[in-house]
């Protein structure tokens, strides 16, 4: 395998499993946020056992999160040296603004979060609590400009020549506020909050079946229900705004997401298929001029399709794009489904005695992330050839001189230690939640550690 | 061609600066977290092994953001660096990444089971990889000061066996003495009796271990690396430098003979800045050099971003900065004192 392939692998593989756990921080975060906030304003000791207990969860996501981000960080340069150098210019700021305000915050207030519920006033606690909440949020913000610069590049002009050009920045409000980083940021950040909400939803629903926990656990379940009905609702309407965008601005790869080869026809809408990339024919379940109605709101608009590009500007894997997108977009349909029907036995009140939907939240938890994976992978892998869409080729971008050797090796030792550390999460997570949100050990000792450091300052 | 200055600088200088003191705070923050860590296996008990771990649990991943932060500033600021560094030293910078990932996750797992194997198997695994970072560091210091293999053609790789020279093996070793002395002053801020005896003995050790690198280093830098110390002797002012580094070594002795722990900590964090402002006028303004000849030598203007996003990134450190600061600080307010180990611990 040549270098490209495996960069491409390796880039991959570390940025797949980095977003594991973004998402579970940021949306644990917003329900750590609401939890801690009831406990504020009512002072009702089972909202701080939920918020300690989830703390206790984010920690971990938090924590290989961090370790896996800076993995990232390192591999733009070390192997996609080419690429860094073409959009150092105006990637490296988003890059740098995402550390200053983004992790700086969302570290600094960390200890407090993790360590301080005894050293400090409940009320500096929740400003800590929603310090990291906001510095998760923001790291997404940065990140996902810059992606979707390179998506959708605006506000730069290129300088220099061959191996040398570069995209400088002439205007950073355009830069920032390009074609797709609102729709885009705004996509991400809900599928974050979903893949929390889903998250607290499914253990929550386990306690309930197991007759274990059933107060905290109802109230729990209702907060997120709750959120996890509005966003996965909103996300239909960002992810609509989205592939707008796409048709738009990256018309080759929303012709792969619905695999539509005819480069100026009326187009339909699979909800489900099979791309046949050599005979240019899509067999499955399709609503018959359906894109073009979404799109224009006209079931007789053409849609440009993949054979208005050259064959070299096409992307590679039609058919797995496709599966990508609409295994998101059919994910999308059951959350609302799930949520939806939450609330109508919710609302009935016999939500909590409706076994079989319970145990369906206790699966929920896994659609959400991939959704958000194979929602990542339709729009990367429907951008090439392209690194920076429409400028710079992903085989130019990679660093030449670094061996095939070398990215290999690299690429089994992340294999291997990403492999322990899923293990190690999914275990400690069972412990976690097998333990249950009550922590025996857990007396208040506020007063007496105060005493005890007082003592010792003294 | 007209540059921009601010306060009669130009701004890559400027950025130069930024990008020297976030890798300073980061050396020195995670300098003694490495520190920490290495003393870990030397520490025998159980009971000592958590107030230790808990010494630096609170801060361990504030301190990481340094890098972070540093990484990014110079992608930004000099992406020509940035990506040659980076690819030129894949696998030091991999097995550097490696150890670090080991890091967090010991000490996240270490707690979480009482079984006394895995304990034991995480002491091992935060112990080795605080080490070997610190040495990763100095490897990768060690090749900067040396100069990379590479002409007009930036794209080179340096193999790991290549990257290993006495010279920087030597480095490795001085940085992680002196990362010892600095996390072996931190642990002694943070604990109390037997625990506190032990590492005021064992911080002593790898003081002496430091100040002796750092002579032979120093001489070796003297006699075999004239391009690391012409700019001293073209402007003999610039001495003063490496003077106040020496000066503040030598306080550290006798601070600690006079059980002012604080400010003998204090003094390595200085010693640590020191260091590294001596390594960056021995570069400036190049920032990168080449082994092969200076002509090759990349230089801050050559590899800078283009004015306006080094003007708008300053306006993010002026305003971050004091930020960051001020968060740190209030975090380091919370956690000040001896260590209490309670159920949120590790
Ligand atoms: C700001 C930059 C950035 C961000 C936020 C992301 N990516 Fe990306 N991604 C790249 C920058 C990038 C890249 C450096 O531009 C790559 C490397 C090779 C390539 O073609 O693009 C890439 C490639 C790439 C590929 C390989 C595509 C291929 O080679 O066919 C996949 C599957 C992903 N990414 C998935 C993700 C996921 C799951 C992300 C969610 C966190 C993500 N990317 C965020
Ligand atoms: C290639 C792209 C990416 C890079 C280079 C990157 C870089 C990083 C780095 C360096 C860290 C560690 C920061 C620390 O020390 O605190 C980190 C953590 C984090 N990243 Fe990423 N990241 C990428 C993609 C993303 C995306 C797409 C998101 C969100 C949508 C995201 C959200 C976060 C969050 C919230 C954290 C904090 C840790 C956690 O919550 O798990 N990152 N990332
Ligand atoms: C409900 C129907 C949905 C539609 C119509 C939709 C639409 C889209 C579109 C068009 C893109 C590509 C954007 C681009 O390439 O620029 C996208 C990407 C993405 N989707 Fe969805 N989506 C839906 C549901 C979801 C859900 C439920 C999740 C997660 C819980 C999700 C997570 C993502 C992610 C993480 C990306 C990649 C980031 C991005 O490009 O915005 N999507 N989606």
């Amino acid at each position: 395998m040549d270098v490209e392939i495996l960069a491409r692998i390796q880039f991959a593989f570390t940025i797949a499993f980095h977003y594991i756990y973004p998402p579970l921080s940021i949306g644990l975060g917003l329900l750590m946020v609401i939890f801690e906030g009831l406990y504020i304003r009512t002072r009702n000791k089972q909202y701080e056992v939920l918020a300690r207990f989830w703390t206790k969860i984010f920690a971990l996501t938090f924590g290989i999160g961090v370790a896996t981000g800076i993995v990232m960080e390192f591999e733009f340069g070390t192997n996609w040296a080419t690429y860094s150098k073409y959009v150092g210019d105006v990637f490296g700021s988003a890059l740098a603004a995402e550390g200053i305000f983004a992790f700086a915050l969302e570290s600094g207030f960390l200890g407090v979060l993790l360590f301080g519920w005894n050293r400090v006033k409940p009320w500096v606690h929740f400003v800590s609590t929603i310090g990291v909440f906001l510095g998760s949020v923001f790291s997404a913000v940065w990140i996902v400009i810059a992606n979707s610069w390179q998506q959708t590049p605006a506000g730069y002009h290129i300088v220099g020549e061959g191996m040398d050009a570069r995209a400088e920045i002439v205007d950073f409000g355009a830069m920032v506020f390009n074609p797709s980083s609102v729709d885009r940021l705004s996509h991400v950040w809900i599928g974050a909050f979903l893949a929390g909400a889903f998250l607290v939803l499914s253990v929550h629903a386990y306690y309930l079946l197991k007759n274990r926990h059933i107060e905290i656990s109802k109230k729990a379940f209702k907060i997120a229900l709750l959120v996890a009905s509005i966003f996965s609702l909103s996300q239909l309407f960002t992810g609509h705004r989205s592939a707008d965008g796409v048709a738009k601005n990256q018309p080759a790869k929303l012709a792969a997401f619905e695999g539509h080869f005819d480069s100026l026809a009326v187009a339909d809408m699979y909800l489900m298929g099979w791309v046949d990339k050599e005979n240019q024919k899509v067999t499955g379940l399709k609503i018959p001029k359906g894109l073009s109605f979404l799109l224009h709101q006209d079931l007789n608009h053409p849609v440009i399709g993949l054979n208005a590009f050259p064959e070299d500007e096409r992307p590679g894997q039609v058919n797995a794009v496709f599966q990508f997108y609409h295994l998101m977009v059919a994910i999308g349909m059951m959350l609302i489904a799930l949520s939806l029907l939450g609330l109508f036995y919710l609302l009935k009140g016999r939500l909590f005695e409706t076994k079989w939907l319970l145990k369906m939240f206790v699966f929920a938890a896994i659609l959400p992330q991939l959704a958000n994976q194979f929602g990542w992978f339709a729009a990367e892998m429907g951008r090439q050839p392209w690194v920076v869409y429409g400028l710079l080729r992903t085989s130019d971008a990679f660093s030449q001189a670094v061996s095939a050797g070398q990215v290999l090796t690299s690429l089994i030792m992340f294999f291997i230690i990403y492999t322990i550390l899923f293990l190690l999460f999914v275990y400690l997570l069972n412990k976690k939640i097998k333990h249950g949100p009550y922590d025996e050990k857990l007396i208040d000792k506020r007063s007496q550690t105060k005493d005890i450091t007082e003592a010792i300052l003294k | 061609m007209d540059m921009q200055t601010f306060l009669g600088m130009d701004y890559p200088t400027w950025w130069y600066l930024v990008i020297g003191a976030l890798f300073s705070g980061y050396a020195i923050l995670d300098g003694f977290d490495f520190g920490a860590g290495a003393w870990h296996l030397f520490l025998k008990k159980e009971k000592s092994r958590r107030i230790a771990l808990n010494a630096v649990g609170p801060v361990w991943d504030g301190n990481e953001v340094w890098l972070v932060i540093g990484g990014g500033a110079l992608f930004a600021g000099f992406p020509l660096v940035y990506a040659t560094l980076f690819s030129a030293l894949y696998l030091p910078f991999m097995f550097f990444l490696f150890f670090l990932i080991f890091r967090a996750i010991s000490i996240e797992f270490r707690s979480k089971e009482e079984m006394r194997w895995w304990r034991k198997m995480w002491d091992i695994a935060y112990s080795i990889s605080s080490i070997m970072l610190a040495f990763m560091l100095g490897i990768i210091l060690g090749n900067v000061l040396q100069g990379l293999p590479f002409e007009e053609d930036r794209n080179i790789n340096v193999g790991l066996l290549e990257s290993i020279s006495p010279f920087s093996i030597l480095i490795g070793f001085t940085v992680l003495s002196l990362f010892m002395m600095h996390g072996g002053l931190y642990l002694i801020m943070k604990t109390e009796g037997k625990l506190f005896e032990k590492l005021v003995k064992l911080t002593k050790y790898s003081m002496f271990a430091f100040i002796i690198l750092f002579i032979i280093l120093s001489i070796i830098v003297w006699i075999n690396y004239p391009h690391l110390s012409d700019r001293f002797l073209d402007q003999p002012l610039l001495f003063t430098v490496p003077l106040l580094g020496i000066l503040s070594i030598a306080n550290i002795p006798r601070l600690l003979s006079k059980f002012k722990y604080w400010q003998a900590f204090m003094f390595s964090a200085l010693t640590i800045s020191f260091f590294l402002i001596v390594v960056a006028i021995e570069l400036y303004p190049s920032i990168l050099i080449s082994s092969i000849g200076p002509q090759y030598d990349i230089s801050i203007y050559e590899a800078a971003s283009s004015e306006k996003t080094l003007g708008i990134m300053l306006g993010f450190v002026a305003v971050g900065g004091p930020l960051v600061l001020a968060y740190t600080i209030f975090v380091y307010r919370t956690f000040r004192g001896k260590v209490i180990i309670d159920e949120t611990s590790y």
